[in-house]
């Protein structure tokens, strides 16, 4: 027997701790109580001096685990007791039940997009790249979600400056093309996954937009296009630094292929969000239709945010 | 020592032997991260298969196109949403269970350490080549040391790759320091490996382990330790 003793003594990390004094507190009270409920007459005190140490050596586990001798209705009710506490974790089993699974789903994103939004640094620039890492036009997909080319008319295209402006109205490509030209090296990234890096060249978004008196605190840029995606932006990201009306790609205008003549470039934010073939932007703080963009109200994330 | 040992089980013949192994902290943890991590796993592969490639777009390779079945989300929209909803249980049961190890200094237990490594093998060939039980010397054997921090391992590796992947921008430092966005997505795939080969190993024990190890694990206590036998 005493070779069976557990080497739990040495072996505790934590001798000496609060389980092991609780452990024989608990044993010590209950056992007089089950012998008592049993009719028998407490059988005195002779074993219990030395009890304490002998007993609390072997009544915790190698790790110090509080043990027990409980009765089984004891046991039950201690069960019971600590299943009731997990009771928090049945919550997360709302996302098994169909009804409730796509409003959880949309707090979540929500959550996320909140904290995307909340960790954005309006001067924090998205990363730049040598002329050596920019991928080769030819290997810069065209990605489209309906048509590679809405023959835009070119020669007639106007873009329409609506909404929180002072000077709402039609302004030619050459209005939009008149502040100072910046061009970056920035990595387009995806939400699918893939990204390239490109060269792209056009006027901030923010010098337009102070041109025409746009008022800066509001809430969206929205964007309509000539395929008929839509977009909206984020004031705070809208007005970073690195935010382009994007008219050129590689020193050349815009291709058809890649948005002609005008489309968003924003490093900042996934691909999804940068929208081509922009003819109309409206400044606003409610968005039209309560329309939030083209995959965002298919589900995707509206912040979309790197 | 053995005649108070003898006279107690004498006395209280009706009695079970219970011992309180795992706390509320560890389990709630446990379980919420449970769920994260096969939430994660099953849309991060529907999100893998939008682009399953770890090279370039043009020309692209497909690396491995993971089938539907073992996927959630239905397509890469719904699977972000699962994706961006789960990533804060997993992170939060995470923090929850490191942060009650380090503040209860229960992670001398079960933190694998170097002195550790002699007795992984032995530990390994008794469960996989049916060798000898080594002695049980500690709480957690060095083998299930392992285990356990290479899943500590995993998720930090796959919270700190996440965050690259989803704000490299934000977090530029940290994918400087993970060796730019690319390296982190492989990174990510590989910790999503590391969890895919620590789950059967981890349900297999607790088969072999029966139903009353199993139950400590949603109680916190465990009948007849054997320990104690």
């Amino acid at each position: 027997m005493a070779d069976e003793q557990p080497t739990s003594a040495e072996d505790r990390r934590e001798p000496a701790d609060d389980p092991k004094a609780s452990a024989t507190e608990s044993a010590n009270q209950e056992a007089p109580k089950s012998r008592e409920s049993d009719g028998e007459i407490p059988r005195a005190e002779e074993p219990q001096p030395e009890q304490p140490a002998a007993f609390a050596s072997a009544r915790s586990g190698p790790a110090g685990e509080e043990v027990r001798d409980v009765t089984s209705r004891e046991r039950g009710r201690i069960n019971r007791r600590e299943l009731l506490k997990l009771v928090p974790l049945i919550a997360i089993g709302a996302f098994a039940i169909p009804k409730l699974q796509e409003p959880l789903l949309m707090d979540g994103v929500g959550l996320s997009d909140w904290a995307s939004g909340k960790l954005f640094g309006r001067h924090r620039e998205a990363q730049t790249f040598s002329n050596n890492d920019v991928v080769p036009f030819d290997r810069f997909p065209y990605n489209y979600y309906d048509v590679v080319d809405p023959e835009v008319d070119l020669g007639r295209w106007t873009l329409t400056v609506e909404g929180l402006v002072k000077r709402p109205g039609e302004y030619k490509l050459q209005q939009v093309q008149v502040f100072p030209k910046v061009v970056q090296n920035t990595r387009h990234v995806c939400v699918e996954g893939w990204d390239v890096v490109g060269n792209f060249g056009g006027t901030r978004a923010s010098d337009f937009l102070r041109s025409v008196g746009a008022d800066l605190t509001a809430r969206y840029l929205e964007v309509e296009c000539a395929d008929e995606y839509y977009e909206s932006i984020d004031m705070a990201t809208v007005l970073h630094p690195q935010t382009l009306f994007c008219y050129e790609m590689y020193g050349q205008p815009l291709d058809r292929g890649h948005g002609a003549p005008l489309r968003l470039q924003m490093p900042t934010k996934l691909g999804y969000k940068q929208a081509k073939y922009l003819n109309t932007i409206r400044v606003t703080n409610v968005l039209k239709g309560g329309k939030r963009g083209y995959w965002e109200d298919q589900g995707y994330s509206w912040y979309g945010g790197l | 020592m053995a005649t108070s040992a003898t006279l107690i089980e004498s006395e209280k013949p009706d009695t079970i032997t219970v011992a309180y192994e795992h706390p509320w902290t560890v389990r709630v943890a446990h379980w919420l991260n449970a769920v994260a991590v096969f939430v994660l796993i099953t849309s991060g592969l529907r999100i893998f298969r939008a682009f399953p490639s770890f090279g370039p777009k043009i020309p692209q390779q497909n690396f491995w196109v993971p089938p539907p079945g073992i996927t959630l989300g239905g397509w890469l929209g719904g699977a972000l949403q699962w994706h961006f909803t789960f990533m804060w249980i997993f992170a939060g049961s995470g923090l929850m269970y490191v942060i009650y190890q380090v503040v209860t200094g229960h992670w001398r237990q079960v933190l694998f350490l170097p002195r550790d490594i002699p007795g992984v093998w032995p530990m390994a060939r008794h469960y996989f080549l049916f060798g000898k039980k080594p002695a049980i010397e500690a709480a957690y054997n060095p083998l299930q040391k392992l285990a356990y921090t290479s899943t500590i391992f995993f998720g930090a590796m796959s919270f700190l790759t996440g965050l690259v992947l989803y704000k490299p921008a934000q977090f530029w430092w940290l994918t400087w320091m993970l060796g730019g966005f690319h390296l982190a997505r492989i990174w990510h795939f590989a910790a999503m490996c590391g969890f895919v080969a620590f789950i059967p190993g981890h349900l297999i024990m607790v088969l072999l382990h029966g139903w009353n190890n199993f139950y400590s694990m949603i109680t916190g206590w465990k009948r007849d330790p054997e320990y104690l036998e």
